[in-house]
């Protein structure tokens, strides 16, 4: 295994993913007649030019790493929580909520910032309940009910936001009014506007999350009921308490994420504020097998190329959407050759497979199979 | 019958022919046992591409109407058929998961969609022109609903018997249903299984971008992003389930979601109205229908709700309403299978 061939291998099996979906990227950009270099100029300097970038490249990261973690944490048990967008959104609208009806003196606005972001977390596990209960009790898959719940969500906010909560001017449906200043989470300075107590809650879920996972009984359930349901059953562990506090887990997480969102990045309640990363931070955890070591990693990158594709409309007349199409492709791409790498040049993987719960095998009518399946002996 | 009521009850046919074509592609992808989990991005690009093609070949004059639509119609399909292709390579020969690639794929379609359309959004392009079937729309009633439309709904419809025929007459589809039920024994019967997969998610994958098609050429004529046919990728995976894997059941699930999306956006744009009295109330929670049905559905159909209800009926009806409500997938749906 340590062979330099191995090794050369291993290496190549690294790079290529990450070759080959950048040369699919310039390939698109230049059939629709622009300069490849012109937009890693675009992406680079929308993303790093200044400290004021770099804190908005922080602003993403927030809430996808909050996200990525969180999902480390269903997938672990063999949970493919695609309604992570609607769980942050579900936060979003909470702290929302408390953000317009919680009226506290400004010297108390740190108190508000907490109760704020409960608010959120109870949201975010809320939503993610329901779609373990749905799973778990009434046997519909998690992805179906995710994808419906997030649905759900977005149209509730809609209805609240041309409703309910419309402005008093020019009510529409673009968003509520801004929150009052004590609930809107401070910038840390002008120069580097991005909010320090959340950046330490990040850490704080990211040691918390890596104990529980590998040195608690709940983690080691969880991994149970992840790779093999039947036998964790069969070995006492209580699989659909196990499932569910995934979700719940995942759900506070994700909801956190979203305060962030509305009391931060936009300081009011707008329509689709979770704005992709939920499904974002499901391409960050794919792309690990995943590994939450190097989550907060893989988001800085994939929150870099979010920022950076903001420029891409004002300097290129380009459609951000390339920065989808880009993480898109390198995940695609790290999948397949992962898969090109364990099938035809086996004895060659480290010993990740370990460290890297199998993708769980849901059934579309909710059951998670557990016949034994048909794996070649390679 | 009334006649406002019966041409609305013709459009739900007309603006459920794309779910019904993609949901029966999947039928038959996920019969074969491969779940092909990317049709909302899969639905997107294709109709985005066969738009774009349909209205470059118009621009350019080379080829006249019908041939720019055929055109569009086969470079959705191609974007349909390839997205399963991949799929289905990436779980057979690369043994990844197929939903983790599916999944990957359905968000990298929509990103692609939104980037290659930017130049194509909100601008005319070819249309599928309406085409009554002589005699048949003569028939009352059911000449207006099902035979004043175009030529995609009446493939629809042939698609349906067609599929039926293959599952359930002919032996092809009694090796396709086996290849999805027990390979292994499939296999040991001679059947090339991997093979006919391959052949049965590029066919259903080609239904899905034909679906896709059906939007852009059709249905929510152009392009638009957000795309107009957002969440129906989802929905067709749903109905599919609900279907229980069987083409009629299937259809029948499209047309229900079909109508239940028209009853809400009629009463959104002309109120309700029970009793002569005004109903007031925010409509745009309407749009929370169709999500609903999708878990009432599935809650019906795969949960143990059903079979805890069941409990309380009498013996008799228990079966029958048990066989009439559940449905199971096929064996080795989402397996993988490998030859020794």
């Amino acid at each position: 295994m340590n062979s330099p061939r191995a090794l050369t291998i291993r290496i190549a099996f690294l790079l290529l993913p990450i070759a080959i979906s950048l040369a699919i990227g310039a390939v698109l950009v230049i059939a629709v007649g622009r300069d490849p270099l012109e937009v890693v100029d675009a992406l680079w300097k929308g993303a790093f030019k200044d400290t004021r970038k770099i804190g908005g490249v922080v602003n993403f990261w927030i809430p996808l790493t909050l996200v990525s973690i969180g999902l480390v944490v269903t997938f672990r048990a063999g949970l493919w929580n695609i309604g992570v967008e609607g769980q942050m959104m579900m936060g979003a609208l909470f702290a929302s909520w408390g953000a317009q009806y919680i009226l506290l003196d400004e010297s108390l606005s740190p108190l508000l910032h907490v109760m704020l972001i409960a608010l959120a977390a109870l949201g975010g596990m809320f939503w993610g309940g329901v779609v373990g209960l749905l799973k778990i009790r009434l046997g519909v898959n998690e992805i179906f009910g995710g994808v419906a719940l997030n649905a759900l969500v977005n149209v509730i906010s809609i209805y609240l936001i041309s409703g309910p909560w419309q402005p008093r001017i020019g009510g529409s449906a673009q968003g509520t009014e801004p929150f009052p200043t004590p609930a809107l989470l401070p910038e840390f300075s002008s120069r580097f506007p991005t909010n320090i107590f959340m950046i330490a809650l990040v850490i704080a879920a990211f040691v918390i999350v890596m104990v529980m996972l590998n040195a608690t009984r709940w983690g080691l359930n969880l991994k149970a009921v992840g790779k093999n349901m039947r036998s964790a059953l069969l070995l006492g562990v209580a699989t659909e308490r196990a499932s569910l506090s995934a979700f719940l887990v995942c759900g506070a997480l994700a909801g956190i994420a979203g305060s962030y969102r509305v009391l931060f990045t936009f300081d009011n309640l707008r329509p689709l504020a979770s704005g992709g990363i939920g499904f974002l931070g499901l391409l960050v955890v794919l792309l690990l097998s995943i590994r939450l070591l190097w989550v907060p990693l893989i988001a800085f990158a994939f929150a870099a190329i979010l920022t950076g594709s903001t420029r891409l409309q004002i300097a290129l007349q380009l459609d951000s959407s390339l920065a989808g199409v880009l993480q898109g492709l390198l995940v695609l791409f790290v999948i397949l050759f992962h898969g090109v790498q364990e099938v035809f040049f086996p004895g060659t993987l480290g010993d990740e497979d370990e460290s890297s719960a199998p993708h769980p095998k849901p059934l579309p009518n909710g059951s998670v199979s557990t016949r034994p399946h048909k794996e070649g002996g390679a | 019958m009334n006649e406002e009521f019966l041409n609305t009850l013709s459009s739900i046919v007309g603006t459920a022919t794309p779910l019904v074509i993609a949901s029966l592609g999947e039928t038959i992808t996920e019969r074969a046992g491969v779940v092909n989990l990317s049709l909302d991005g899969s639905l997107a690009l294709a109709a985005v591409l066969g738009f774009a093609a349909a209205r470059t070949a118009q621009e350019t004059g080379a080829i006249d109407a019908p041939m720019q639509i055929a055109l569009g119609i086969a470079v959705a399909m191609l974007v349909g058929a390839l997205i399963a292709t991949l799929v289905g390579f990436s779980s057979i020969k690369l043994r990844r998961d197929q939903v983790a690639v599916g999944f990957v794929l359905t968000l990298l379609a929509a990103e692609l969609a939104r980037f290659l359309g930017a130049d194509f959004t909100r601008i005319p392009g070819p249309q599928i022109k309406r085409f009554a079937i002589p005699l048949l729309e003569d028939i009352p009633i059911l000449g207006t609903i099902f035979f004043e439309q175009n030529l995609l709904v009446y493939f629809s419809y042939i698609l349906m018997f067609g599929i039926w025929f293959w599952l359930f007459r002919a032996r092809g589809g009694l090796t396709l249903r086996a290849i999805g039920e027990r390979p292994e024994a499939a296999y040991a019967r001679g059947a090339q299984v991997q093979r006919l997969r391959y052949w049965y998610t590029f066919f259903g994958g080609a239904l899905v971008g034909l679906a896709g098609a059906a939007y852009s050429l059709n249905v929510k004529p152009g392009w638009s992003s957000p795309p107009a046919m957002q969440g129906d990728g989802w929905i067709a995976l749903a109905i599919v389930i609900f279907g229980g894997w069987h083409p009629f059941r299937v259809v029948l699930g499209a047309y229900l979601f079909a109508a239940l999306r028209a009853v809400a956006s009629y009463i959104q744009t002309n109120g309700l109205f029970i009793f002569g009295q005004e109903i007031n109330f925010p409509f745009v929670l309407l749009n929370t229908l169709p999500w609903l049905l999708m878990i009432v559905t599935l809650l019906i159909v795969s949960g143990g709700l059903t079979e805890r209800l069941l409990q309380y009926m009498p013996r008799a009806v228990q079966r029958r309403l048990r066989a009439f409500l559940r449905s199971d997938p096929p064996k080795a749906l989402g397996a993988r299978f490998e030859m020794e």
